[in-house]
């Protein structure tokens, strides 16, 4: 039931991210201030906004598996902080390739949103050894929603508190109410944005697909009575029953 | 939940708060558990930055980095500590047993904690003070500070300790995910004692935004913790 639509999903997760590809090189113009690498600036933002979104997509997949005690929600909330957080491995390795263009230095401090990132980041690292110490299924599942909850809120929380430590030097495209940027270059922002969630949508079906297909195995081969082979794969990943 | 359906009784959350609370006070005036060893290396790691800074007196940003971190870190071994008994001693078994809400537990340990951390402190800050400070001036704003920080760090700490005490590795659990949890808290708490702790006598730079700051943090995990705690608990 998971695998409904996912070709279609690929398609056109492909054909937005190919498109904008195309933008970034060929139509959008070169930035006057930082010149071709300014170009960066069409991943690692959809990038960061794409995981930050993602953390909070499983904070309320977290909420749902509490409120209804329904395993597949904390399945489907795993997947999402899973894969935010590779997104967010993303986002560091890009914004320090920026920082390192445009400011000389791989890493800055006095910039408010990439600490906050950090720090985001750092606590959602600390999701997979959390969830690992807690051998009941339940309990794991449990504990592992109250933390989605507790640092779903803790993002919005952290963002102010850096903020205000910190003058701001991180260029703010959209400071200002217009955006602060020309036509085309928010018109490729806006399809690399789309492509980005896309991609993160198609990646989550695809291994929530994985997981259920592999927990139908299991029943189907529970069912003939087959002797059961080693459990494949991560041994660690929430299984769907 | 079905309890008041039964037509049981629930004993009222106040008299229950106190009861938990009275309990965990008493059992650690007689054990003297946790509030020694956190003092004793409270001042250690005072003595230890003494000599990794190679500093006599400290000020501004320095002091207030040095006295947070030995807070926190002295924290840490209080809420590493604050449901073990519970759960080795059957603590968790009577509460899950008693007719009372949930959620008092979780208020009941964090107002534990902030007991803890307030004695912890008076213990502590004077000690900073008389090693470090070259005036005791902006003690009493900082006071303050320290309150509405030690309510955030009760409030988190009581919920990271209550699911790390039932994981296989409770003692790395809690460091490792209160850390990165606080840090906006330690930016506030450090960006409002910076000033306070100036060589010159305390200033008040964004003294009211900062406490703004660590109230709110304070809020959003008082009620976060109140939300979430009860699926703590079951079983």
């Amino acid at each position: 039931m998971y695998g409904k639509g996912l070709r279609a999903l690929s398609i056109a997760t492909v054909a937005t991210l190919a498109t904008a590809l195309v933008l970034v090189f060929f139509y959008a113009p070169l930035d006057a201030d930082q010149g071709f690498i300014q170009k960066i600036f069409y991943l690692h933002v959809p990038l960061a906004i794409t995981a930050l979104c993602g953390f909070i997509v499983g904070g309320v997949y977290a909420v749902l598996h509490l409120r209804t005690g329904d395993r597949s929600y904390d399945a489907r909330s795993y997947v999402a902080i899973h894969l935010s957080i590779i997104f967010g491995v993303g986002v560091l390795i890009t914004g320090a390739i920026w920082a390192k263009a445009s400011w000389g230095k791989w890493w800055v401090w006095d910039e408010p949103t990439l600490v906050s990132f950090l720090i985001v980041f750092l606590l959602y690292a600390t999701y997979y050894p959390f969830r690992y110490a807690i051998e009941d299924p339940d309990r794991q599942a449990r504990y592992a929603s109250v933390f989605a909850v507790t640092a779903g809120a803790f993002v919005p929380l952290n963002f102010i508190a850096v903020r205000l430590a910190e003058p701001l030097i991180h260029p703010r495209v959209f400071a200002s109410t217009d955006g602060g940027l020309p036509g085309s270059m928010q018109l490729t922002f806006l399809v690399a944005l789309a492509g980005m969630a896309l991609l993160w949508l198609t990646l989550v079906r695809f291994e929530l697909t994985a997981k259920n297909t592999s927990a139908q195995v299991r029943r189907l081969r529970r069912a003939l009575e087959a002797p059961q082979e080693p459990r494949s794969g991560s041994r660690i990943a929430p299984e769907l029953s | 939940m079905t309890r008041e359906g039964a037509g049981v009784r629930v004993t009222p959350s106040r008299q229950a708060f106190a009861a938990i609370l009275g309990k965990d006070l008493r059992t650690e005036l007689r054990t003297l558990r946790s509030l020694p060893a956190m003092a004793l290396f409270a001042v250690t790691t005072f003595v230890i930055f003494r000599f990794a800074l190679d500093r006599t007196t400290l000020s501004g940003s320095l002091a207030a980095g040095v006295l947070w971190a030995t807070l926190l870190f002295a924290a840490i071994l209080g809420i590493n500590r604050i449901f073990v008994s519970e759960r080795e001693e059957g603590g968790f078994d009577a509460i899950r047993l008693a007719p009372i809400d949930r959620t008092v537990v979780f208020l009941a340990k964090a107002a534990a904690l902030l007991v803890y951390m307030a004695v912890l402190e008076l213990v502590t800050v004077p000690v900073f003070a008389l090693f470090f400070l070259d005036s005791a001036a902006g003690l009493a704003p900082l006071a303050l500070v320290i309150l509405l920080a030690d309510v955030g760090l009760a409030a988190t700490g009581a919920l990271i300790s209550s699911m790390a005490v039932n994981s296989r590795a409770r003692d790395l659990v809690v460091p490792l995910v209160l850390l990165p949890l606080v840090v906006p808290l330690m930016i506030a708490a450090t960006g409002a004692s910076d000033p306070l702790l100036e060589a010159g006598g305390p200033a008040y730079d964004r003294f009211g935004t900062w406490l703004l700051t660590l109230g709110l943090y304070d809020l959003v995990f008082l009620l976060i913790g109140y939300a979430v705690f009860d699926f703590l608990l079951e079983d």
